[in-house]
């Protein structure tokens, strides 16, 4: 009994629903031809009534499938969301009345619009299962494995044993700290940002040593990373060789940066006096004073006069150059300035700079601070440091001044940029044959088919794409944090580390319950394939964005649903069709489709179909509705996850059983992209290129068929796309293949 | 308000703008216990009232759209609007804390039809806009607003035109009579996301702001690109309608400045950098954009927007600060006046329009908050032990972008966490 599928088909009259259509013959078609098995108007289905009605109608009458014929999907979502029932929404609101003039002409096929989306309500729900969680993660791991045991290690280690989750810290070197521990001073981290404070490695070492939550392995690398978020399971090899292998929930990618290396800055003097340093030389000089007089390091003569040159090798095209700004430099020789000042005010340090990057209020305060201190900032363009008898000497172009300048130092530190330790670039095209060898070592060691490490997104950094969502990782589970992701300086690396740390422990609680990770949050589904029908072509896990899916050994798709962000590209990949989500599904759209009435070629009714993506496209739709922009009383839209699940099949189908337009609705591809799921988009606009072979043998013209990039913002234009399309039947004429 | 369940595990996040909303569905997406509470009738904060981010040039109505769908599945959050803390006590892991809810005169019957907007006659200034442009009095704030649920202006209640909304509602979502209320509640940890506002730019007397109708703030500017904006999302000057084709963007107008908000805010940079590809976008190539700066602040791996923009022939930037503003009467051009310190020249540039970018200031002043917490000179909450469990989120914390915002929200989020794990460990 409780196989049976039972529908409830709920068609509201709220909103103008109920005078601009004729629900009573809308309630007809989704008991005949839906096989609604209950069917009900009510005047206002959302309030708390009507949704009691519904909620009694699944506990009483068994309705285990409801068919919602009111607004949008994305109105009312908190109403309409009932447990342990599939739930399809017809939008009656946006997708009708809200897009079709009020007149006795628009009245007719106002109503047809409104009776196809009830069709197509019907048609999904049949194939709509609940999801269950796969039940992969019950036995979830509650560990993190942190990569780096610098700064960002440390905090995320530290920030998630205080939350109570076991933490294995990996550090490659023999101690903690990383390139901090090689710092004399820190920028101050709180007010009044005048004083500089100790580098703090050693408190944190302290706490890790004394949290029992905490196990740190030194001179050690993680040599294999295999499972999925919930399931991890690292080995972490030490450098004599033996290896224990772990399971962790989730993992957190701390590897740092290195420093750029400053012999390619021969035109700075680096390398032909020891008195050009860079940074970290600094700082280590300055630990060999301790806080007594800076020696620099030909003759140890006390150093009296000395220029930091910024962006040393960075902001730059020229080859070997660092394009990006590193972030934390401006500050890091504020810093050192006052090593000397704060020692011996009456040494002269010059930062010659041009651009002084110390944003914030802490920022602020800390340049000022150090104007206060009587470091002199100078505008400039340093074009060579040269070798003189006494010293370097520092040529620059005073921008202030306009003038030339060539002055003498004891000692001239160059601030030189970071590179970011992250790993193999996965998306690199494979090396010619004779080319030099680059050889990177891995951070984590992924089994996955996509590669070794996560991907990279500009410059190494493998930050996210996305502004809004700075933990958007394309490896659900493994978080990035600090200078690996992106240029930072240190308050903001731990800022970062506590972050990631969050971030890790959602992905490994939802790993749990078998959720999904942003941004399908919370969804169930996942994507199962039938085997026997599989042909092992490789293509989804070759155009999985998430890199999910695996192959076994006889080469089948191995899909690890923790990974998985649901965005059914594999779904849109599949040539024969294997691949489905309980509640998406070939089926639950393909039937849609086939759920619209066709009326003949001499109605002058054309049929054009719009897949949608649900993110951008459809609210844009939803949108326009809501401010009254007007569209076709042709087209039937249907939201789809993303443009990257969409099977070709559907559009072979829809083009045989008599569409005449078909527009597909996705993000815009290429760099700035903005589709969530990377590449669905993109991967679409490919897919769809070679439909044009289906039109040509059905003889149908190309431009029955379009993809575009619509963004969110798109309120006018969607609906406008939509009108073009309608023109261009008329233009064109009917498709001849109505049956 | 009444089925507000909270305990000493439930976690408080004060304003529901990016910071907010981001820390409340981050903590909430781990199971926890969250109230979200939003003094505006609308969730979305700051960030809703932009056009697009730098430097990817998308928008933020599509992270927006991502995030109002995690908080629409997500059982663990509770959002409350119109509601802000008059009184806090308590320590970490234990905090009593009143809550004070404006009436919004529309309950969750409604559908957001619209029929009550199309009933009133009543106009008031569109906080949304600025001021730039008119909205009903009953009104939904914009587009995204999330409740999607009507607001009755309460200067219109009393008068004809709430009877008329009233009338026009058949979903009995209207009630004239609803109060001022308040409730009590107990939570563990909170999380303050109360954000920024623009800093006033009416005080900066030597720009006019308030005298020149060609003097506009970079939020205002903003305002202008949307489609459903004051100007229909063309780039106008407010004198006279006509297109602003040579505009200057004046840097650091109130920020890093004595006489005004001593830090350094930011975002401006990144900000005005972006606005001239609005120029871009609307004119071709027919404009001229002049950014008057002291140093350009294009931070980290984002310095590539600024090659970018520094490639434009039409962007010319100047190493200045403003010294004033005058107004061609006859034009009603803004004149800049100042020393161009790469060379000491002195100039008298006229241009189209005049778009200040304006700095960020904390939305409650210092003497404001309603429980002590470190506040530092520029009047942000320093991350301190003495705070307790009450953790700064976003631009509360600091002048930050949406990108550091968000992952300063993120961390609230796990410290926030960390005291209700605790409390949830000592009471088994």
């Amino acid at each position: 009994v409780s196989d049976e599928i039972k529908v409830g088909a709920y068609i509201c009259k709220g909103c103008g629903l109920g005078e601009r259509l004729d629900c009573g013959q809308l309630a007809t078609i989704a008991e005949r031809e839906g096989k609604a098995k209950l069917v009900r108007e009510h005047e206002f289905l959302c309030n708390a009534e009507g949704v009691a009605m519904i909620q009694n109608d699944i506990d009483n009458e068994g309705v285990n499938k409801v068919m919602i014929a009111a607004c949008s999907r994305r109105s009312k979502t908190e109403a309409f969301s009932f447990e342990n029932v599939a739930i399809s929404r017809a939008n009656l609101r946006e997708g009708v009345i809200w897009v079709r003039p009020d007149t006795d002409e628009a009245k007719e096929t106002t109503q047809e619009m409104a009776a196809d989306y009830v069709r197509m309500g019907c048609a999904e729900i049949k194939y709509m299962n609940v999801p269950h969680s796969s039940g992969e993660g019950t036995t979830g791991s509650n560990s993190l494995l942190v990569a780096g045991g610098g700064i960002v290690g440390m905090t995320a280690a530290i920030e998630a044993a205080a939350a109570g989750y076991p933490v294995t810290l990996v550090e490659k070197s023999g101690q903690l700290g990383g390139g901090a521990a090689f710092e004399y001073k820190r920028v101050p981290e709180h007010m009044p940002y005048a004083e500089l404070e100790d580098n703090g490695v050693a408190e944190m070492v302290a706490k890790i040593e004394a949290d029992s939550k905490i196990t740190v392995h030194l001179n050690s690398t993680i040599t294999r990373t295999s499972g999925a978020p919930g399931r991890f399971s690292a080995d972490i090899s030490t450098e004599s060789g033996s290896t224990s292998t772990e399971n962790f929930g989730a993992i957190i990618m701390a590897s740092g940066a290195r420093n750029y290396d400053a012999n390619q800055l021969p035109e700075l003097g680096y390398g032909k006096t020891p008195d050009v340093v860079d940074q970290a030389g600094l700082e280590k000089l300055a630990m060999e004073a301790n806080g007594g007089p800076i020696k620099r390091p030909s003759d140890g003569k006390e150093v009296e006069n000395v220029v930091f040159i910024q962006c040393a090798g960075q902001r730059s095209t020229k080859e070997g150059h660092l394009p990006y700004c590193s972030g934390h430099c401006c500050l890091t020789s504020i810093k050192q300035a006052m090593y000397f000042k704060d020692q011996n005010p009456k040494i002269d340090t010059n930062i010659i700079y041009s651009d002084l990057r110390t944003p914030g209020a802490g920022g602020e305060d800390f340049y000022r601070s150090g104007q206060q201190k009587g470091i002199t900032f100078t505008k400039g363009s340093v074009s060579e440091v040269t070798v003189g008898a006494n010293g370097p000497e520092v040529k620059f172009n005073d921008l202030i001044l306009a003038q030339e300048v060539n002055e003498k130092a004891d000692l001239v530190v160059l601030a030189t940029g970071q590179i970011p330790n992250s790993g193999v670039d996965i998306d690199a095209p494979a090396p010619q044959a004779g080319a030099p060898e680059v050889t990177l070592e891995s951070i984590l060691n992924l089994d996955y088919r996509q590669g070794k490490d996560l991907p990279h997104l500009k410059n190494g950094f493998n930050d996210s794409h996305f502004i809004c969502f700075p933990y958007e990782t394309r490896r659900t589970g493994i978080y990035s944090a600090g200078p690996v992701r992106r240029p930072m300086d240190m308050a903001q690396a731990k800022e970062d580390a506590t972050g990631a740390a969050l971030k890790a422990i959602q992905a490994l609680e939802n790993a749990k319950l078998g959720r999904a990770a942003h941004p399908r949050s919370g969804d169930l589904s996942f994507p199962s394939f039938r085997k026997e029908g599989c042909t092992q072509c490789k293509r989804c896990t070759v155009e999985c964005p998430f890199g999910a899916i695996d192959e076994d050994q006889a080469g089948y798709p191995q899909f690890n649903e923790s990974r998985c962000r649901r965005c059914g590209t594999c779904m849109g990949a599949c040539p024969v069709r294997v691949i489905s989500f309980e509640n998406y599904s070939v089926e639950t759209i393909g039937q849609q489709l086939k759920a619209v009435d066709i009326p003949d070629e001499f109605s002058e009714k054309p049929r054009i179909l719009v897949l949608a993506c649900e993110n951008d496209a459809y609210p844009a739709l939803d949108m326009a509705a809501q401010n009254g922009n007007h569209y076709s009383q042709f087209a039937r839209v249907v939201p789809v996850r993303c443009l990257g699940s969409i099977n070709t099949i559907w559009i072979t189908d829809a083009l045989n059983s008599g569409y005449d337009g078909i527009i597909l609705m996705g993000c815009q591809k290429g760099e700035n992209y903005q589709c969530h799921f990377v590449k669905g988009s993109e991967i679409a606009h490919i897919r769809m290129s070679k439909v044009d072979d289906t039109l040509q043998s059905l003889s149908l013209e190309a431009d029955r068929v379009a993809t575009y990039e619509v963004a969110i913002t798109d309120i006018k234009r969607a609906p406008q796309l939509i009108n073009d399309m309608a023109e261009t039947v008329e233009r064109v004429g009917m498709s001849p293949f109505k049956f | 308000m009444s089925d507000v369940i909270a305990t000493n595990q439930t976690i408080l996040v004060v304003g529901g703008g990016i910071s907010g909303v981001t820390a409340a569905i981050e903590a909430a997406e781990c199971g926890k216990q969250v109230i979200l509470i939003e003094k505006n009738p609308s969730l979305g904060g700051r960030v809703s009232q932009l056009y697009k981010y730098f430097p990817k040039l998308c928008f933020p109505s599509c992270g927006m759209e991502i995030n109002l769908r995690r908080m629409k599945v997500n059982r663990n959050l509770n959002i409350l609007t119109m509601t802000e803390v008059s009184a806090v006590s308590g320590e970490s892991g234990n905090y009593r804390v009143t809550l004070k809810t404006r009436p919004r005169y529309v309950n969750e019957n409604c559908t957001a039809c619209g029929e009550c907007e199309k009933a009133v006659e009543a106009e008031f200034d569109s906080e949304y806009d600025y001021g730039m442009k008119k909205r009903k009095g009953a009104y939904l704030p914009f587009n995204m607003s999330y409740p999607q649920r009507y607001v009755i202006d309460p200067n219109m209640i009393g008068t004809d035109d709430a009877q008329k909304a009233k009338d026009a509602c058949k979903y009995d979502a209207i009630d004239l009579d609803m109060q001022e209320s308040e409730t009590t509640l107990t939570v563990g940890a909170i999380i303050w996301a109360t954000g920024w506002q623009p800093y006033d730019a009416d005080k900066i007397q030597p720009y006019g702001h308030d005298r020149f109708d060609n003097v506009v703030t970079s939020v205002e500017f903003e305002r202008m690109l949307d489609p459903f904006g004051p100007t229909g999302g063309k780039i106008v000057r407010p004198s006279d309608g006509k297109e602003a084709k040579d505009v200057a963007f004046i840097q650091c107008a109130g920020s890093r400045d004595r006489n005004h908000l001593k830090h350094c805010s930011r975002i401006c940079c990144m900000a005005t950098l972006k606005q001239t590809t609005y120029l871009r976008e609307k004119f071709e190539d027919d404009f001229k954009a002049s950014v008057y700066y002291i140093d350009i602040r294009a931070i980290d791996r984002i310095d590539d927007f600024y090659q970018k923009i520094q490639a434009d022939e039409n962007v010319n930037f100047i190493k200045s600060k403003v010294a004033s503003i005058t107004e061609d009467k006859e034009t009603r051009n803004p004149i800049l006046h100042g020393v161009d310190t790469e060379g000491y020249h002195r100039y008298s540039n006229p241009h189209d329009l005049c778009v200040l970018a304006v700095g960020m200031e904390p939305s409650v002043p210092k003497d404001a908050f309603p429980i002590d917490v470190v506040i530092n000179d520029s009047g942000f909450i320093e991350a301190d032990e003495k705070n307790g469990g009450i953790f700064a989120a976003g631009c509360s914390s600091d002048a930050l972008d949406v990108n550091r915002a968000v992952q300063s929200a993120t961390a609230s989020a796990l410290r926030a966490i960390q005291v209700i794990n605790r409390v949830a460990g000592t009471e088994g």
